[in-house]
């Protein structure tokens, strides 16, 4: 591959990893603060909805907890957009081959991303941030859902694109671009679905670890008890939901549409580089890519022919059975991205289910050595999520699209954009990004370490007044 | 119908140069203009709630092009490489500093960010205007759509000219929101600075005239060619009036709007000049790319065509409601007037 080439898929590499860390809390809190206000805003004493039956000072603590997530919210969602924008552009600058040949088909969910998602998030965002004392809880309580569903929806159109690009569908072409032939099919590709509960999940773990560890550390600190259960109540709740939805039903469909699909990715996935039938799960082992086996492996017979197709004794096609320039370019970076994302996956279900059980038998919030797990567990959340988009990313190679355009006929031309400049780009992204990570680390401690109490209640009732002190 | 996106695509364009324009030009001019500390809160708290739905039309508009002139987005964007990767970091600079200003209460922080976003915004003012400078004079593209054009040869005489005008466009612009906006001895500055920057605005405009009929005399005769055009310039030359007449009246708002309308006169115009040619070759060499040879296919385009005007509308009604929200209060001399004119696409 040449050396333009490479240049290219390190700076995208760079650029989207390190923006899509932002999007992952967005979309995860978005959905946890659109909980939390709904509670705050629809709760009452005698709400026939259970879990919306509230007295007024627990709904002031909702509040004044959604009011802190804000803040986070805010830092997180700037830098999401400002590490955002890049990415669409280098589609133009470092992809110009790529974006002529298929801005014809995934032209249209990249513009209904600005046009449904971003105008709707951005707005109501400046609505919910500058205008809390300018509109009614009623308008506040709305805005809070639209920036939920404006990420949520953002979130879709951008897996609707990755999905064409894994599984294109619905278009017609010659060998020098790609023209729609159905809107419907574009949106309906049997990719998307599974593929956006799947990762939609993961963004709602991501948020609710946060939520959980937040909360942990204040209770383990001994102080906003208050709000430091709300967060660790709401938090542990649904990261079990959403770790178990992960798995099953949207983790178990996706690997079988990986399996059916792309079959190379999945061979790589699973490090099977022989065709078997009554093919082993394996737990552990090391890819040889010399002699192409797994090296001290260890493995359960027969499971993932039955995870696949629920046969025992199913044949799955393994790397022997594709040609060697349809292989990933580097199978053990699949195979070990797939590991890390599944035993994160498994470690993380159970500190949720723990964490539920204990608070189910009232024993949580005095729990030293679960909090402690609660709270140094959301990183492992953020490596899961981005170690699934690298098996999704560094699987699908050496197509960008699968089947249709290669990888290295993608890039821009090396004339437009030599080696030479492509790295003097690429450090100053990393520069630049280096100088956000820890500007985005310092303010984010800030808030956390001047805490819940600066929250302003919006009532002016005694009982929130209490919910401060 | 690749007119029709033609089109869309100037209003997108149109749409962001005139609303983030002023959050560019107050960016640019604050550092002058705000004196005091809480001056430069008044500025940045001005377009705070707003400059990032603004943004949003630029990202749209990079959309929409996408969209429905594929050979055309890839194209300029790898030709104008290092510009492009420059506008991003100043965007990226110009958006963490407006907002993580007000995230630690501290004056040097505050000034460091009043700096950033000084310079990304003036510079980004500049560097549009040198972009959209290039595509009136042409770009070396080559059979294959695609040209390489170094930074030293993206800064040319032309395109330069074109950046700075672009810049004391929204300079002005920008000083006609903080009049509107600011209060008291803070708007007295911004009122003057939007007079004189008004009249360089004018002075420029009449002198790019002959340099633009220099580097591609179409700008001019497909004018005159179609006179029906002459109203999009004619729309420039009157609300530039409009503006100096509204400001002498002291209404500050209206002289906001004929500002953004004067801005929509002349990108119109830029496009009517420009039509059917998208990014037209250097010296009239074949290889340009028109809204015909760089369309993309049919169907994509009559689909795009019937969720684009419901995603308009809605941008619309969220773009009203929320300025009716934010600037409804003090200056506005008229209430519920202000952008709506502006939102119909």
């Amino acid at each position: 591959m040449s050396s333009h080439v490479t240049v290219d898929r390190l700076q995208f590499t760079l650029t989207v990893t390190f923006h899509y860390l932002f999007p992952i809390l967005t979309m995860g809190l978005a959905l946890m603060m659109a909980w939390l206000k709904s509670v705050s805003y629809l709760g009452r004493e005698d709400h026939r909805f259970p879990l919306l039956r509230k007295t007024e000072e627990e709904r002031a603590h909702y509040e004044a907890a959604a009011v802190f997530w804000a803040k986070i919210f805010a830092v997180n969602f700037a830098v999401g957009v400002v590490t955002g924008i890049p990415l669409e552009f280098q589609f133009g600058t470092n992809w110009a081959k790529f974006s002529n040949y298929a801005g014809g088909v995934i032209g249209q969910t990249l513009a209904m991303e600005g046009v449904f998602a971003f105008f709707a998030e951005s707005i109501f965002l400046g609505i919910f941030l500058a205008g809390r004392k300018r509109v009614s809880p009623r308008v506040h309580w709305i805005s809070a859902l639209f920036i939920f569903v404006g990420s949520w929806l953002s979130g879709f159109f951008i897996i609707a694109t990755n999905a064409w690009m894994q599984h294109p569908v619905a278009y017609s072409g010659n060998g020098k671009a790609v023209q729609l032939d159905s809107f419907w099919g574009l949106l309906t590709n049997p990719w998307v679905g599974w593929q956006y509960a799947h990762n939609m999940s993961g963004a709602a773990i991501t948020g609710a670890f946060v939520l959980a560890a937040m909360g942990a550390y204040f209770l383990l600190m001994g102080k906003h008890t208050e709000f430091a259960k709300i967060s660790v109540r709401v938090g542990v709740v649904a990261a079990l939901i959403f770790c178990v939805i992960q798995i099953f039903p949207t983790g178990d469909r996706a690997a079988h549409n990986t399996a059916h699909m792309q079959p190379s990715k999945f061979a790589a996935m699973e490090g099977m580089f022989k065709t078997e039938k009554g093919a082993p799960l394996v737990i552990l082992g090391n890819p040889n890519t010399e002699q192409h086996k797994l090296d001290s492996s260890l493995a359960m017979p027969h499971f993932l022919s039955f995870l696949t197709s629920r046969h025992w004794n199913e044949e799955l096609k393994g790397l022997d059975r594709i040609p060697t320039d349809q292989w990933p370019d580097s199978i053990p970076l699949v195979y070990y991205a797939y590991h890390i994302m599944v035993g994160l996956g498994t470690i993380l279900v159970a500190i949720a289910g723990l964490g539920v059980l204990l608070l189910w038998r009232g024993k949580l919030y005095e729990n030293k050595p679960m909090l402690w797990a609660l709270m140094l567990a959301f990183p492992f959340t953020y490596i899961a999520n981005i170690a699934g988009w690298v098996t999704a990313e560094a699987g699908r190679q050496p197509w960008v699209i699968w089947g249709l355009l290669r990888t290295k006929n993608a890039a821009s031309p090396a004339e437009s954009v030599p080696a030479g400049t492509g790295i003097f780009t690429l450090l100053g992204f990393a520069g630049l990004y280096l100088f956000v990570g820890i500007l985005f680390l310092m303010l984010i401690v800030r808030i956390v370490s001047s805490g819940p109490e600066d929250a302003e209640l919006p009532t002016t009732s005694s009982a929130a007044a209490a919910g401060t002190a | 119908m690749a007119t029709l996106w033609f089109c869309f695509l100037a209003v997108m364009v149109t749409m962001y140069v005139v609303l983030d324009g002023f959050d560019l030009g107050v960016g640019a001019l604050h550092l002058w203009l705000a004196k005091t500390p809480e001056e430069r809160q008044q500025a940045t708290a001005a377009i705070g709630p707003v400059w990032n739905g603004n943004e949003v039309w630029l990202i749209a508009g990079g959309g929409v092009l996408f969209l429905s002139f594929p050979a055309a987005y890839a194209g300029a964007f790898s030709g104008l490489y290092f510009g492009l990767i420059i506008v991003l970091w100043l965007l990226v600079g110009r958006g963490l500093a407006l907002e993580l200003r007000h995230q630690i209460n501290h004056p040097l922080w505050e000034a460091a960010c009043d700096a950033v976003f000084c310079l990304s915004s003036a510079t980004l003012a500049l560097v549009f205007g040198v972009a959209l400078g290039n595509v009136v004079r042409g770009v070396p593209l080559g059979p294959d759509g695609y040209f390489s054009l170094p930074l030293f040869h993206i800064l040319n005489w032309y395109a330069l000219l074109i950046g700075v005008f672009g810049l004391v466009v929204l300079a002005a612009h920008g000083a006609n929101f903080l009049r509107w906006r600011a209060t008291d001895a803070f708007a007295e500055r911004a009122g003057r600075a939007a007079r004189r920057l008004g009249i360089l605005a004018a002075v420029l405009f009449v002198a790019l005239i002959w340099p633009t009929y220099h580097v591609r005399d179409e700008m001019l005769t497909n004018l005159t060619d179609h006179p029906w055009r002459l109203i999009f310039p004619a729309l420039a030359v009157g609300s530039l009036a409009a503006m100096f007449i509204m400001q002498s009246r002291q209404r500050w708002l209206p002289a906001f709007v004929a500002s953004s309308l004067f801005i929509v006169g002349l990108l119109t115009t830029m496009a009517a000049g420009l039509y059917p040619n998208l990014l037209p070759a250097r010296d009239n060499h074949p290889f340009g790319l028109t809204v015909h040879n760089a369309a993309t296919g049919h169907h994509a385009l009559v689909t795009a065509l019937v969720w684009w005007p419901l995603g308009m509308v809605l941008a619309a009604v969220y773009f009203v409601f929320a300025y009716r929200m934010f600037f409804r209060t003090e200056q506005a001399p008229k209430l519920g007037t202000q952008e709506p004119r502006e939102m119909a696409p």
